[in-house]
C-alpha cells in the first residue's frame, strides 16, 4: 500500500519528460477507464456494506418498531436495557462460554491431528480429507443428524451410554448439557479448518531447523516437537485462536435448528438474541443495540487478527 | 516424500499415529454415517434401537421418494443452484474489474477504495441484515430472489484475493496488451482473469460453499416455500415432520449435503486451498 501511494505521488508531481501532453492524456484515460470499473464496486460497496452499517448505529439509538410510521431518539437507553436485561445478559455469557469451550478444544485437537498426520508418509490425503469434511458439510442439514445420534432413546450415544449401565440424559433438552453438547458440535465443525492451517504452518518450518535441533542433541520427537515445532508454530497458532474464536462467536445455525435458545434460555446465544429481537419481535431500535455490541467483538477480534497476519508477513 | 532430516518413524509410532487418526476419523464420521443409516431404515427398525449401520430390511427408495416428493426437495436444491450461481456470477463481474483498477491503474481515490474494501472485509453480514432487511422491504423486493442474492453482489474478500493476484502479473503484460489495441475492459476479461484463473477458482468454491450452507440471511429474506435454498429448506421440513419420521428427513439431509461433499472428494486440493484463502475473511 505505502509503496503504491509514493509511486502514485511521484507520478503526478514528476511526469515524465516525453511530452506532456500526451501523459497527461494517457493518465486521464486511465482515471476514466479506473472509474468505470470500479464504479460499480465502489457504489454496491456503499449501499452495501458502509451505509449500512451507519445506519446500525442510527438506528440503535431510537425506538424504532418496525412497521411503526414514527420513531425517537432515545440516546443509549437501549444500550442500557440491554445490559440490564436478563436474557441479554444470559446470552452474553452462555456465548463466552460457548467460545471458551470450542476455541482451546478445536485449536488443541486440530494441531495434534496435524501432528500427526504430518508425522508419518503413509494416508496424509486421506486423513486430512475425512477431518476436512465437516467444515463444507452443510451444518443445517448436520444439525438434524445431530440431533438423530443424540437422541434421548434411539440415538447410538444413549444407547452405548444405556449398555454400559450409564445414566442417558436428554442432551438437547437439559439446561446442564445443551450448551456442551453444542459446542462438541462446533468443535466437530470446525477442527478440520484449524488441522488445514496447521497443516499449512508446519509445511513453512524449515528443515534446516530439525537438523540444527538434532546436532544440539535434541532427538527424540518430543524434544524436537518443544524445542522447534511449537515455537514456529506460534505465529499461526494466534492466527488459528482468533479465526475460531470469530467463527464460534458467529454460532447460529445449530442454535437455531436444535434449540432456539433453550432450555430456559440456557443455549441463547448472541446472534440468536439478534436475529429473535431484529426479526421476529421487530423490535428494531433493540435488535440494533446488539448488532453494534456484536459488531463491536467481532472488529475487535478481527483488528487483533489483522495485526497478527502483519506481523506473521515481517517474520517471514 | 519425506523431507531429509525428518526421522524415519517407528514401527510403534506408526502404529499409534494410525490408531490415533483412526479413531478420530470414525468420531468425525459418525453423524455421517448416522445420518446415511437412518436414510436407509424403515421407521419401526429406527425405533428398534439397534447399533447396526446397515439395516435388515432396505428402506432406502421408500425414504428417499419421500424425501423427494413429500417436500419440495428438488425445488429447495434448484433454488440453491439458482441463488449460488447468481451470486458467483455477480461477484465475478464486479470484483474483478473493481480489483484491476486497484492493482494497474493510477488514479485518484485508488486509496479510499481499497480502505473501503478492507472496512468491508472487517464487518461480519449478520451485521448487515438488519439494515439490509430495511431496504429490501422498502424496495418491496422481500421474499424473492432478488432478495436472497443482493446482498452479496459485491464481496470485499472477492475484490482483495483478486487484487493479490493481479497485482503479481507484469505490468509489461497489460502495457503490451494496450499496443495490441485492447480496452481495459477486455484486458480484465481476456488478460488478467485467465492468468489468475486459480484465484478465480478458489473465490468460486469459497463463495458457493459459503452461500449453499448460509442459513441466516434466507431465514430473513424470504418465506415461500418455494424460494427456499437447501438449509432453510430442510429447517423448514424438520419442523413439519417434528422428528417423527426420521427416514425421509435424513434422506432430504443426505441429498443436501450430498452435492458439496461429493465435489469435495473429487477436488480436494482446490476446496483446501479455496475455503483456507478464506481465514482473511
Amino acid at each position: 500500500m505505502a509503496v503504491d501511494f509514493a509511486s502514485w505521488r511521484r507520478s503526478e508531481t514528476a511526469p515524465c519528460p516525453s511530452g506532456g501532453a500526451q501523459a497527461r492524456k494517457q493518465a486521464l484515460a486511465e482515471a476514466l477507464a479506473a472509474g468505470l470499473l470500479a464504479g460499480p464496486a465502489v457504489l454496491l460497496l456503499l449501499a452495501l456494506f458502509l451505509l449500512p452499517v451507519l445506519a446500525v448505529f442510527v438506528i440503535a439509538v431510537t425506538d424504532w418498531q418496525f412497521g411503526a410510521r414514527s420513531l425517537s431518539f432515545v440516546g443509549l437507553k437501549n444500550f442500557a436495557e440491554l445490559f440490564a436485561d436478563p436474557v441479554f445478559r444470559r446470552s452474553l455469557v452462555n456465548t463466552v462460554l460457548y467460545v471458551c469451550i470450542v476455541v482451546p478444544a478445536t485449536v488443541g485437537l486440530g494441531l495434534l491431528i496435524a501432528l500427526l498426520i504430518e508425522s508419518g508418509p503413509r494416508l496424509r490425503a486421506f486423513y486430512r480429507a475425512i477431518h476436512f469434511l465437516p467444515y463444507m458439510a452443510t451444518l443445517a442439514a448436520m444439525a438434524i443428524a445431530w440431533e438423530a445420534l443424540l437422541h434421548p432413546t434411539i440415538g447410538i450415544v444413549n444407547q452405548t451410554l444405556a449398555s454400559l449401565g450409564l445414566p442417558t440424559p436428554n442432551w438437547l433438552r437439559d439446561e446442564n448439557t445443551v450448551l456442551p453438547v453444542l459446542a462438541v458440535i462446533g468443535i466437530w465443525q470446525g477442527l478440520g479448518f484449524a488441522m488445514v492451517l496447521f497443516l499449512a504452518g508446519l509445511k513453512a518450518i524449515p528443515v534446516d531447523l530439525y537438523d540444527a535441533a538434532e546436532v544440539d542433541g535434541a532427538d527424540a520427537t518430543l524434544d524436537r516437537l518443544r524445542v522447534v515445532t511449537l515455537p514456529m508454530l506460534g505465529p499461526v497458532m494466534m492466527f488459528v485462536v482468533i479465526v475460531t474464536a470469530l467463527r464460534a462467536f458467529e454460532v447460529f445455525d445449530t442454535v437455531k435448528i436444535l434449540t432456539q435458545g433453550g432450555p430456559a434460555k440456557a443455549s441463547e446465544v448472541l446472534l440468536h438474541t439478534l436475529y429473535v429481537e431484529s426479526f421476529e419481535f421487530l423490535r428494531t431500535g433493540y435488535g440494533a443495540a446488539v448488532t453494534v455490541v456484536f459488531l463491536f467483538i467481532v472488529v475487535a477480534l478481527t483488528l487483533l487478527q489483522a495485526r497478527i497476519l502483519d506481523r506473521r508477513v515481517h517474520y517471514s | 516424500m519425506k523431507p531429509p532430516g525428518r526421522r524415519a518413524f517407528s514401527w510403534s509410532g506408526a502404529a499409534l499415529r494410525h490408531t490415533v487418526l483412526l479413531a478420530t476419523s470414525v468420531l468425525v464420521l459418525l453423524p455421517f454415517v448416522w445420518m446415511v443409516s437412518l436414510s436407509l431404515k424403515s421407521p419401526g427398525e429406527i425405533f428398534q434401537a439397534s447399533f447396526s449401520v446397515l439395516p435388515d430390511q432396505w428402506h432406502a427408495l421408500e425414504n428417499y421418494t419421500a424425501a423427494l416428493t413429500a417436500q419440495p426437495l428438488p425445488r429447495f436444491m434448484m433454488n440453491g443452484v439458482i441463488v449460488c450461481g447468481a451470486i458467483l456470477i455477480l461477484q465475478i463481474l464486479v470484483c474483478a474489474p473493481a480489483a484491476y483498477a486497484l492493482a494497474k491503474l493510477r488514479f485518484r481515490g485508488r486509496e479510499v477504495l481499497f480502505a473501503l474494501v478492507l472496512v468491508g472485509l472487517l464487518i461480519p453480514h449478520q451485521v448487515l441484515a438488519l439494515p439490509l432487511f430495511i431496504l429490501a422491504y422498502q424496495i418491496g423486493i422481500l421474499d424473492t430472489y432478488a432478495a436472497l442474492i443482493f446482498p452479496f453482489i459485491v464481496s470485499p474478500f472477492g475484490i482483495f484475493l483478486f487484487r493479490q493476484f493481479f497485482k503479481a502479473i507484469p505490468d509489461d503484460l497489460v502495457h503490451a496488451a494496450r499496443l495490441d489495441g485492447l480496452s481495459e475492459a477486455s484486458i480484465v476479461w481476456r488478460v488478467m482473469v485467465p492468468i489468475a484463473w486459480p484465484a478465480v477458482v478458489a473465490f468460486a468454491i469459497f463463495s458457493v460453499v459459503a452461500h449453499w450452507n448460509d442459513l441466516f440471511w434466507p431465514l430473513i429474506a424470504v418465506r415461500s416455500e418455494e424460494l427456499m435454498p437447501p438449509p432453510l429448506g430442510v429447517m423448514a421440513f424438520k419442523n413439519e415432520e417434528a422428528g417423527s419420521d426420521y427416514g425421509p428427513l435424513m434422506a432430504g439431509a443426505t441429498l443436501i449435503v450430498a452435492p458439496l461433499v461429493v465435489a469435495f472428494l473429487f477436488a480436494q486440493r482446490w476446496f483446501v486451498d479455496g475455503l483456507s484463502l478464506g481465514a482473511v475473511k
